[in-house]
This record gives structure tokens, C-alpha cells and sequence, in this order.
């Protein structure tokens, strides 16, 4: 069941399923998928191309002692194999990564991580590839690895970055925000004090396509054309240029389809790196795609926070601080991505829905023996963790107060006249009108009755268990004087143009791996200049044929690209308007708008349409001082803030009191991302990230044994849900428009994944609550949550 | 080892060494790129093809075992210009987004309309347990379904460009039984 | 994806053809029935025969049989089959409850009977269902047919008494009537390897008591069905504390392995309880079947 209400769309101009603008309407992209028609990676064959594979230490930390390539090499298929040394050579061994630390592209010295890159294959054909790999011979002297993230501070610990000079330990960084003594003393004298431990397990995207490029380096020319799969091709050419030497206008990147991204398509691995120099090694193309071991186990993972969450509040209920230090493993390299100034991306979002009197948090980064990444699966740059962080303590105070857990939130939300509110841990949040959203959800999962029958059930010893959470995000990075990757600010460009027949282009620098933005972009111009969505086509993917921006993640897509569209969009309606008046003969105050065409104010029967104002421009009228030729504009948007999408979600389960195992029975979901482009897209969204957050809950972990070996490396042992885990999803959604968005929108794309884990693991905390369970951490598999049962609620890690 | 088999109704005959995969046989050898593989455990399914008709992770079968079998691929679903109604179904219902997993997906969703033309909700979620989608959520995959079983003949809606690689390329070494 | 090493294929056109080439092609040679336990192996390089004898062509073997008091299964038969058989759910549930959760529905339609109980996985389901129902292995090679107990032919974790040059052709299942049967698993997501499970057959005589019962666990490291609730039950009328009796033995008598799944208390636990659980159905199942069987002189188990 889903509430769904659709913007009626100009009557005069199309219909219902085909709003001009804003509404639902089905993908444009569509047509090619169902036919089997995308063109993903390795779809992409070029004439000589040969393929690669990658050899991985089998270890987690090692010194390489040597390496023979001998039998590899007199194989017939291979052409070429390139070890560390080679690299070294050419100064491609080490490569920044998008956190200012550097990352091998192939060991030289030590291997840091099971699964790191230790030669790469170049043969004609992948079985040759694949053979070839177990004709190496590596000779590994093992070291002790660093594992548990708690222990990697211990005098006695390992160093791991030996290869960075003056390293003595495998501290990366320490940070904080807000106010350490207001928070202090806000404690220090409050009437309740919770603290909990809670761990965000080591999780992984894995997007169905895994990664992968072709690369196709023209000796000739010295131009390097690169497929790959990409969220963000404009920032990997600047990189590429940055660490290659070749030059940038020789470089041209192209994200065909991608399979999914989810975070996981952001950073540049030595895998790309290596098929690149296999194409300029061989003068052929080589394409390199991973297996999904290889993806799950040395592409970026996310989360993996040891966090101590505080919470004070009054003893009726009303919240006055939260305090939190985070212990955050980043793995081998510390390649996690995001902005520059945020090594803990945006946490300091914990301060969530509430309006706080003081809040204070420090994060610090160690480095394991582990895969490098931490910022991916949706995680809008650490919002997630923080999210989750501090839906789960106001749940564990609403038990400590024997509060209902939405009275508890009711009482604390901040109100919509505090908006545009100043957090305190100082962010500005855009707006917000939380309590209609919080009812909203009530009202469609009957929670009073939902309640009722909870208590009936515990008299008969039936477990069943709600949970609320109630989250705010934040989107849609940013403001370039606060934000960028590697120096490049986090804007987006957009060009729009239309054909003299009235038919349009728009270019953006958002990269689309399945959100459809064929469709919603098409529809953001449709929406401003009234020429229908079919006939105006996205440009994306292509650095040769698209302006700059730095992609899509962090679901900025809308928020910045989409406003970027929406801007360019206006200028060219107000550049419409000023040629239609030369053609009317007439002054352009003189003109009106309504979706599609400028009249005569007054006299509507005359006017003139978009197509025939394109033909216009290009034709013989005169034109005004100041406007040329074309219907055409570009812009670079900065945007102003960042947005701050926000939702309530309420989770129901039914927990099996002999086994464990946990039946998400419902899920109710009530989105507010603001002005809603298509509700078939956002509503496809949602159900995506509440997917993940099922999955996270109560089954998804990437583990290590002692060793350091990675146990989470194949889709046995990373579960993803299926079809038969979760529920048919409950979504309903309300608006409160973003004020410095041109539409008003906010983006959507990662709330669901932010806000869903803490809704399914408060259930199950909420079922569990007769046998006194105040806690226990994902994810919550039959066998944990047994173990909780009787008293046991250990940490995964 | 020379292999024969039907694929999207027509027959073709290759040269293979035993091991080939039978996605990579499709993908690779008849350029018929709508299949596609994503994990190592054949726990996926982005691999499913038909074989006489059954839902089969192609990952997991050689090319060899297809031999004298009838494969149908995503390429296969329509015939000619008109849209299988599984097809249509999964763009009226949003049934993808990615599109990764929905080659599979569609296929098995036309064995299990094939089978039972009125499935309930909870046989249409067990029919596809066996693929992971990562962006849908599935409760639109099933919708998907759902629409096709009610609009058995598609609908008005059809789509009329032609469909023209539902059969694989020719290739100069092409070998006759 | 993983790439298997390179092998010489051949397709045996016969259960005789099959055994002369396993013959011929001596101990680098492997039977690849549906595939899905050996092909993966090959594909990760744990598994590198030289000579892959493909028996799908043995439709002989592909087969359900009523035959007098036997249920006859082709060792070709794919577990999608066993699923859809009205004859097998009315007969043995358990393999019904079974099959719909064994891996998933796309590898049921490859996998056979005979391939899941010649890998012999700690984990898997059939070996448990067989040793519960008593099968008997039918198991042919160049000597001729010989007939193994579960226990005979189940050797161990992933070892059978099936000979390198022999081939399991059927498995035969005694019919009892007043029967009824049940299996449970625990799963932590669809295709998912068992946590732990448990089957059991109950059969019951005309004055309501049990006549025969069997329970056997799947994941615990128990290779045997639990004997020792065999004097709990046998003569008695069923009732819950029986039940509460034979889990609480079963949890004893298996041998439970720590990892990603569960630790040893939670499966013995799950021993336990899944037990209670599939003897209460299995004796419901058996009350159903005994209130429509015929008072005749038909056997009883």
C-alpha cells in the first residue's frame, strides 16, 4: 500500500502518465534494459583488445620477498605481466588516494591487506588471464597482522604504513565538533545519563555489476580513452591527469551503463590504474573487471565505527546533550571519500532531529590490516553511522525513562519555526516540519493498534517489536568553499541547448547507475520550458561530451546537478522570452508565461512556443542587444548550503523465541526529500535503501579471523536479502520544499539506507525487551539474536 | 569440442574448449551481451538464462552441458518489435533501475508465468529468491510480474522499434553441423 | 568471475556407458550430474579433474516410482521435481518441507537427488531426510548392484561408499503407513546454508502409539540419525514432553561446530528445539495419515 499523490501536470500540455515536468512517468532509459540492450563494462569489446587479471596476496600483512613472472610470461596467451617493481619504475607504484594518504597500486615492500594487488596479468583472452595468475610464483614473509581496530593503538601494535616516513604507530587522524565543555557540563548535570556501546559493522555495497574499465591509450595520438565504471568521471580524469602525466585534454572517460554504484564506483583503484598501463605497456586496449571476491574483498567497504554514544536528558524526557567518541577503521590506506576538510565526513550530524543543548563528538582514524574505503553504501559521508547513532541512544533513553519512543521524539523534534536551524555542531539545516511527518507514519502503520497488539502478544510470550526512527540527513555536497576532493570543489555543470526544431539537449555532470536521471533531469528542464520530457536528451558519462562536475554520490545528484538543470533551464526561458518578443514585435514586459510559450499578456491567442522560439533564434528575426543566436545556456553551480532531507520510518517484527530468526513483518515509510520530481523514481529509491537497511540489521558483515583473513569474500557468506526477506514496503511522503533549492528539492537517494537500520534493529531491541535486552548490534542473525536472549549481546568486533 | 545448440530459436554451432562457461559462451562467443554474471557462488543470478524453458544460472553450466538444448536469452523474450509482456510490465511497474538483474529477473518471471499464469504475490517473491537486486527492493519487480500476468497479450503501449540481435552475430569461422 | 581449469568433457549416453568411462578414465575423472556442488569447486580451482563425464543424458535415471511399499528415485531426479511431486508430499513430507528450502529455485532445477547425496555436505539436507526415512542406496558398477543403508553408504562429511568407478543410480524409500514426517531449518536468508535442522518420521500403530520414529539433524556435526530417542518414544502415545525429551537428547547427542553461523550452545539449542518441532508435526502429520488408512493387513513399519 503506498500513498502516493502526483502532481496534476499542465492540462493544457500532455497527459496524465506523460507530465510535462514534474509527475510520474516511466524511464525513458527503460526501452534498452528490458531488451538486454545496456552497455555496461564488459560489455564493451574493442578491436585487439586483451584482458587482465589481478594476482592477490593471500595474506593480510607480509613482506614480499620475491616474485618470479618467469612461467606466467612463456605462457602462449600472455602478453605481458607488470609486478610492483615495473610500476616503480614508471612512478605509478603508489597513487594518491582521495584522502591525501597514498595507496599501492601493486606491492613493492609489504603486503597491508588480504586481497591487495600484487601483479597484474595481460593476456589475449580472460581464461589465459585467469591461468596465468597461478603461474607467478610470490614468496611472502608473514608478518602479524592488526585486526581488531581497538588494538591497533597499542604500544605493541604492528606499523603498518612503514612506507610513510617518520610512521612510528597507525594513527591517522583525530577530530571533533561541537563543544566539549558546554557538553560536559550539560552532563555533568543532567538527571539521566545513558551510555551504550555501539558498533556499525564493516559492510559492503555490492553493487550487482562489479567494478571494472577498459583502456584504450592511442600511442599515436597519446590520447587515453577510458570505459569505467564510474560515479564520478570528470573528477577520475583531473586524477588520472594528476597521476599519470598525461596530459588532461588527452585523457576522455566514459561511464557507459552502470550496474549500480552505491558509493562503490567513486575511488580510483590500481585496478583501472594497472589497465591503463597494460594499454600503454601492450599498445592494445586491455580490459580489467573483477570477480566479486575480488570486489568484496579489496574494493571500498563502508562503516566499520566503534562508536560510545552518551545521551543526557531531563528526567521527564526532555533531551539536553549527546557526546560520542568513535574509534573509525579505515583499513590499510586511508582512501575513504570525501570531502577534504571532513576526515570523518558528516558525522557531526549526530545531533540528528533534536534540538540540543549542547553535542560533542571526536573521531579517530586508525589503520588496519584490512581493505581500504569506509565512506560508500549509500552512506550520504558518514551520515549513516551518525543516524544510526543517535536513533538507537534515544531509544535506549526512551527505555531507560519508560517513555514511548515517539512521545520521546514528539517532545524533542525541532520545530519548524527553529528552521533554517543552526545545529550544534554547526550545521545549517534548510528546513523542516517534522511532527506532521512523525503522525503521518503513525497513521499508516495504526501504531496505537500496533502497540495493542504487542501487548497481547507478550502475555502469550510472542515476540514482537516496533521500531521508530525518525532521521535527518544531509545531502547534496557542496559549497566549494567548504568542500571538495582533492582540491576540485563540489560543484556541477550543466548545459542545456535546443535544436532549432524545438527538440533539446542538456549535459550534466551527474552520473546516473540506475537512478534515472534520463528521466528526472528531462523532466526537471520539461518542468521549466514546457517542451515534453521525450524530447530533450540527457547527456551523461561522457567527459568529451559533458561540462564539469565531480558525480554522483552522497545523493547530490539532485540538489546540485538538478539544480544546476533547473537554472540553466530558467535562463534560457527568460532568454526565450526576450526573442519571442523580437519576433512578436512586442516588449518582452509585455509577455507572459505559461508552460510552453510566451503570449501577449491580455491577448493569449498570440504568442509563441518554445520550438518555434528555437527557430527563431537561429533564423533571420532581429535580435535584441545583448542575445545571441541560440537558445543555449551553461552554469557551474555552487550551491549555497547543503540540504536536509528528513523521514519517519517504523519497523515491525516478529522474532521466532525458540530460533532467533527475525521477520520483518511490515515496513512503513514516510519520506520528506522535499519538491518530489517523479514519485515512481522516488518511491523506487526509498525501496532500495530500505532493502539495505534490512540487510545491514540482520545479515550483512564483513568479518576477519585472527589472521586477518577476510571471511565476508562471496555472496555465501555477504548476505544480501532476497525477495523473500523483506516485506512489501509502505511508503508515503510529505513536502517541505528546500529554500535555497531552485525547485525546492532536496534529493532522495540515500535516505532510505541512512534511516532503515536503526528503525529494524530498534524493533528487534523493542521484541527482545522482556528478556531485558537494552541492546545488541547488527547484524541481528538467529544466532545473535539468541545470544542476546540469554544475556549475551557481544560485539561483531 | 564443437557444440550445437538453439539459441533464440535459431541454431548455432561453435568451436569451444570443454571449460567455457555457458554465460561466457553467450556473452563472449555469440555477443549476445543482455546476460550478464556478477558473484563467484553462483548466488546472483544476473547469469539466468532459460534452458528448454527452466530458469538456469548460466554461470553454473557449461557451454558442453547446453549442448543440444534450447537456450533462451533476454534477447529472445520478444518477438520481433513486440514487447514480451514481462518486458512491458517491468517499465510500467519501475520493475529496474540499474538493469543489471533484470535480464534474469524477466526471464524468470516468463518460466513462472509460463507455469502458473496467476501467481500470488508470496510465489512471485519465491520464484525470484534465488537473484539479488540491489536498487528495487523488489516490491516493484513483483508489481512488475503482477502486471504481466493480468495483461497476458501486453498492451496498447507496445513498443515498435524492431528488435533486431534477438539472434547471435555471425562470425567468419561460423561452423555448420 | 572464477574460471574453471582446463578439462576434457565427454557426455555418457548411458548409466553403462557412464561406468565405462569412469573406468576408462580412472581417478581424474568426476561425474557432473546438475553441477552446482562441482561446477563452483572448479570454478574456485578446489576441484581439478582431467576428464568431466556429463550424465544429463541419463534420462533413465530420472524417474518417481510407486512400487509396492518402495518410493523408487532416479538418482537423476532434480529436486524442482521432487518439489512439485503430489506423490512424494502425500508420502514424505519431509522431502517437500525439505526441498523448499534447499539452496534456491533456479539451482533446484539442476541439482539431483543423487548429486546432493554423493557430495555428502555436512550440510545437507537430503543425507539428513534419507537417514531419517531409512533409504536404501542403490549403487551400481562393473561388479554388478549393491544395496547400502543410509549408514553404509554415508560415510562422513563429504566422503560416500560409492567407488570411483560405481555410480549411485536410485534411492529407494520404504512406505509406512499411519506415517507422517516433517523437517524444519533455520537459515539465516534463503540459499543460505543451514544453521541447523532436524527431520523426523513417526509411524503410528493402530492404538495411537508410536511404532516406529526416527530423527536425524543436519549442520551438527551428526553424521547418524539420534538413536538415543528411540526408547523415549517407541510404545508411547505422543505428547509434548516426549518431545521436550528427544530435543533435549538430540541437543546431546550432536557435535556442533563454532562459526559465522552460530556458536556451539546456540546450535545444540536449535538441535533441541527443531527437533520438538519436527516430532510434533511429524506425529500430527501421522494422526492425519492413520485416520485415512483402511483397517487391512497391510504392514506396518
Amino acid at each position: 500500500m503506498t500513498i502516493l499523490e502526483d502532481r496534476p501536470s499542465n492540462p493544457a500540455a500532455g497527459d496524465h502518465d506523460r507530465p510535462i515536468g514534474h509527475g510520474r512517468m516511466q524511464r525513458k532509459e527503460d526501452p534498452r534494459f528490458v531488451r538486454g540492450k545496456g552497455h555496461y563494462v564488459d560489455d564493451i569489446v574493442l578491436p585487439g583488445m586483451l584482458h587482465g587479471a589481478i594476482l592477490r596476496a593471500p595474506v593480510a600483512h607480509a613482506r614480499l620477498v620475491s616474485i618470479d613472472t618467469t612461467e606466467a610470461l612463456a605462457h602462449p596467451g600472455v602478453v605481458a605481466v607488470i609486478t610492483g617493481t615495473d610500476l616503480q619504475a614508471l612512478g605509478l607504484a603508489w597513487a594518491p588516494t582521495l584522502s591525501m594518504d597514498v595507496q599501492a597500486v601493486l606491492v613493492t615492500d609489504k603486503v597491508r591487506f588480504q586481497g591487495q594487488e600484487v601483479a597484474f596479468v595481460v593476456a589475449d583472452d580472460r581464461y589465459a588471464a585467469r591461468d596465468a595468475l597461478e603461474l607467478i610464483q610470490v614468496e611472502y614473509d608473514v608478518l602479524p597482522p592488526v585486526v581488531d581496530a581497538r588494538k591497533a593503538m597499542d604500544a605493541d601494535a604492528p606499523v603498518i604504513r612503514d612506507d610513510l616516513e617518520g610512521r612510528t604507530d597507525n594513527h591517522i587522524f583525530d577530530w571533533e565538533a561541537g563543544n566539549k565543555a558546554e557538553t560536559d557540563a550539560v552532563f555533568d548535570s543532567a538527571d539521566v545519563v545513558v551510555s551504550q556501546e555501539l558498533v556499525y559493522p564493516r559492510v559492503h555495497p555490492a553493487p550487482m555489476e562489479t567494478c571494472g574499465a577498459v583502456a584504450d591509450f592511442d600511442p599515436i595520438d597519446g590520447r587515453l580513452t577510458l570505459y569505467e565504471t564510474t560515479q564520478a568521471p570528470h573528477a577520475h580524469r583531473t586524477l588520472f591527469a594528476m597521476v599519470s602525466g598525461i596530459p588532461e585534454h588527452k585523457i576522455r572517460v566514459v561511464s557507459p551503463d552502470i550496474g549500480g554504484g552505491f558509493g562503490n564506483k567513486v575511488g580510483i583503484y590500481p585496478g583501472y590504474i594497472l589497465a591503463v598501463v597494460g594499454s600503454i605497456v601492450t599498445g592494445k586496449p586491455v580490459k580489467w573487471v573483477e570477480d566479486r571476491s575480488e570486489n568484496l574483498m579489496s574494493t571500498s567497504f563502508a562503516r566499520d565505527y566503534i562508536m560510545q554514544g552518551e545521551i543526557a536528558a531531563t528526567k521527564d524526557g526532555k533531551i539536553l546533550g549527546l557526546r560520542t567518541s568513535v574509534l573509525a577503521d579505515h583499513g590499510a590506506f586511508n582512501a575513504t571519500a570525501q570531502p577534504t576538510k571532513y576526515p570523518a565526513g558528516f558525522f557531526h550530524i549526530f545531533t540528528g532531529s533534536y534540538d540540543l543543548v549542547a553535542a560533542h563528538c571526536t573521531v579517530t582514524g586508525v589503520y588496519t590490516n584490512k581493505a581500504p574505503g569506509g565512506v560508500a553504501y549509500a552512506c550520504s559521508f558518514r551520515v549513516t553511522e551518525a543516524v544510526y547513532l543517535v536513533e538507537r541512544m534515544v531509544d535506549i533513553l526512551a527505555r531507560k525513562l519508560d517513555m514511548d519512543p515517539v512521545e520521546l521524539r514528539l517532545k524533542n523534534f525541532i520545530k519548524k519555526e527553529q528552521f533554517p536551524y543552526a545545529n550544534k555542531t554547526g550545521w545549517e539545516y534548510d528546513s523542516g516540519d517534522y511532527e506532521p511527518t512523525m503522525r503521518l507514519s503513525m497513521k499508516m502503520a495504526g501504531y496505537d493498534e500496533l502497540r495493542r497488539e504487542q501487548k497481547e502478544k507478550r502475555e502469550r510470550g510472542e515476540l514482537m517489536g516496533i521500531g521508530i526512527s525518525f532521521f535527518t540527513e544531509t545531502v547534496g555536497a557542496g559549497p566549494r568553499k567548504d568542500m571538495d576532493i582533492l582540491g576540485l570543489g563540489m560543484a556541477d555543470g550543466a548545459e542545456l541547448r535546443i535544436h532549432p526544431t524545438g527538440k533539446a539537449v542538456v549535459r550534466i555532470s551527474a552520473q546516473s547507475q540506475g537512478q534515472g536521471h534520463e528521466t528526472t533531469f528531462a523532466q526537471i528542464v520539461a518542468e521549466e520550458i514546457g517542451i515534453p520530457p521525450e524530447d530533450i536528451d540527457v547527456v551523461h558519462g561522457d567527459t568529451d561530451q559533458t561540462p564539469f562536475g565531480l558525480g554522483t554520490y552522497g545523493s547530490r545528484s539532485t540538489p546540485v546537478s538538478g539544480a544546476a538543470v533547473a537554472i540553466v533551464a530558467r535562463k534560457v526561458r527568460e532568454k526565450a522570452r526576450f526573442i519571442a518578443a523580437a519576433m512578436l514585435e512586442t516588449r518582452p514586459e509585455d509577455l507572459e508565461w505559461e508552460k510552453g510559450r510566451w503570449f501577449v499578456k491580455g491577448d493569449p491567442s498570440v504568442g509563441k512556443t518554445m520550438a518555434e522560439i528555437a527557430m527563431g533564434a537561429h533564423g533571420t528575426v532581429a535580435l535584441p542587444e545583448g542575445i545571441d543566436g541560440n537558445l543555449d545556456a551553461e552554469i557551474t553551480y555552487d550551491p549555497p548550503n547543503l540540504t536536509f532531507p528528513f523521514g519517519a520510518y517504523i519497523c515491525v517484527v516478529d522474532v521466532d523465541p525458540g530460533t532467533g530468526h527475525v521477520k520483518v513483518r511490515r515496513f512503513i515509510a514516510v519520506d520528506d526529500c522535499g519538491t518530489r520530481i517523479n514519485p515512481m523514481i522516488i518511491e523506487g529509491q526509498i525501496h532500495g535503501g530500505l532493502t539495505d537497511g534490512v540487510g545491514m540489521a540482520l545479515m550483512e558483515i564483513i568479518e576477519f579471523d585472527q589472521e586477518g583473513n577476510c571471511l565476508g569474500g562471496s555472496f555465501m557468506d555477504y548476505l544480501i536479502p532476497t525477495a523473500m526477506e523483506v516485506p512489501d514496503w509502505e511508503t508515503g511522503f510529505t513536502v517541505t520544499p528546500s529554500p535555497h533549492h531552485p525547485i525546492g528539492a532536496k534529493g532522495v537517494g540515500e535516505s532510505a539506507t541512512v534511516g532503515s537500520p536503526p528503525a529494524v534493529v530498534n524493533a528487534v531491541v523493542d521484541a527482545l525487551a522482556p528478556f531485558g535486552v537494552v541492546h545488541m548490534d547488527m547484524p541481528c542473525t538467529p544466532a545473535r539474536v539468541w545470544e542476546a536472549m540469554q544475556g549475551r549481546t557481544r560485539p561483531p568486533v | 569440442m564443437q557444440i550445437s545448440m538453439t539459441i533464440n530459436g535459431t541454431d548455432v554451432t561453435r568451436e569451444i574448449e570443454p571449460r567455457v562457461l555457458l554465460v561466457h559462451f553467450i556473452r563472449d562467443d555469440l555477443r549476445l551481451t543482455g546476460t550478464h554474471w556478477g558473484c563467484d557462488t553462483t548466488n546472483c543470478g544476473t547469469c539466468v538464462v532459460l534452458m528448454d524453458g527452466q530458469p538456469v544460472k548460466s554461470c553454473t553450466v557449461l557451454a558442453a552441458m547446453a549442448d543440444g538444448h534450447a537456450i533462451t536469452t533476454v534477447e529472445g523474450l520478444a518477438d520481433g518489435a513486440t514487447l514480451d509482456p514481462v518486458q512491458q510490465g517491468f517499465m510500467e511497474e519501475h520493475g529496474l533501475q540499474c538493469g543489471f538483474c533484470t535480464p534474469g529477473m524477466m526471464l524468470t518471471a516468463r518460466a513462472l508465468l509460463d507455469h502458473n499464469p496467476h501467481p500470488e504475490p508470496l510465489e512471485i517473491r519465491e520464484a525470484i529468491s534465488g537473484q539479488i537486486c540491489r536498487c528495487t527492493g523488489y516490491a516493484t519487480i513483483v508489481r512488475s510480474i503482477q502486471w504481466a500476468a493480468e495483461h497476458p497479450a501486453g498492451s496498447a503501449k507496445t513498443n515498435p522499434e524492431a528488435d533486431a540481435e534477438a539472434t547471435p552475430e555471425a562470425t567468419e569461422e561460423e561452423v555448420t553441423a | 568471475m572464477q574460471i574453471p581449469a582446463p578439462f576434457d568433457y565427454v557426455r555418457a549416453s548411458s548409466v553403462d556407458n557412464a561406468l565405462a568411462l569412469l573406468d576408462r578414465y580412472g581417478a581424474e575423472s568426476r561425474v557432473v550430474a546438475g553441477g552446482h556442488s562441482l561446477l563452483p569447486m572448479m570454478k574456485l580451482r578446489l576441484a581439478r579433474p582431467e576428464w568431466l563425464i556429463d550424465i544429463n543424458d541419463l534420462f533413465e535415471l530420472d524417474y518417481m516410482l510407486v512400487d509396492g511399499q518402495v518410493l523408487r528415485i532416479g538418482a537423476m531426479t532434480r529436486h524442482t521435481a521432487l518439489l512439485e511431486s503430489d506423490d512424494v508430499q502425500r508420502l514424505f513430507p519431509i522431502i517437500t518441507d525439505a526441498e523448499r528450502v534447499i539452496a534456491d529455485p533456479i539451482v533446484r532445477n539442476r541439482g539431483t537427488i543423487g548429486g546432493s547425496l554423493c557430495q555428502a555436505d555436512p550440510a545437507e539436507d537430503l543425507s539428513t531426510v534419507c537417514h531419517v526415512l531409512e533409504a536404501v542406496a542403490v549403487v551400481r558398477g562393473p561388479a554388478g548392484e549393491r544395496m547400502l543403508s543410509m549408514t553404509e553408504f554415508h560415510r562422513g562429511p563429504y566422503e560416500t561408499a560409492v567407488g570411483q568407478n560405481e555410480l549411485l543410480i536410485e534411492v529407494r524409500i520404504p512406505i509406512r503407513t499411519r506415517s507422517g514426517s516433517a523437517y524444519e531449518k533455520v537459515e539465516r536468508r534463503v540459499g543460505d546454508w543451514a544453521v541447523a535442522a532436524a527431520g523426523a518420521s513417526v509411524s503410528l500403530a493402530a492404538d495411537g502409539t508410536i511404532s516406529h520414529a526416527a530423527v536425524g539433524l543436519t549442520a551438527v556435526g551428526l553424521d547418524r540419525n539420534v538413536s538415543e530417542v528411540d526408547p523415549v518414544l517407541l510404545g508411547q502415545v505422543p505428547a509434548e514432553q516426549l518431545f521436550v525429551e528427544a530435543g533435549r537428547l538430540a541437543g546431546l547427542a550432536c557435535d556442533p561446530l563454532a562459526d559465522q553461523r552460530g556458536p556451539v550452545d546456540y546450535k545444540r539449542h536449535l538441535a533441541d528445539e527443531l527437533t520438538r518441532r519436527v516430532l510434533r508435526v511429524a506425529c500430527s502429520r501421522a494422526a492425519t495419515s492413520a485416520a485415512h488408512t483402511t483397517t487391512d493387513t497391510t504392514q506396518e513399519g
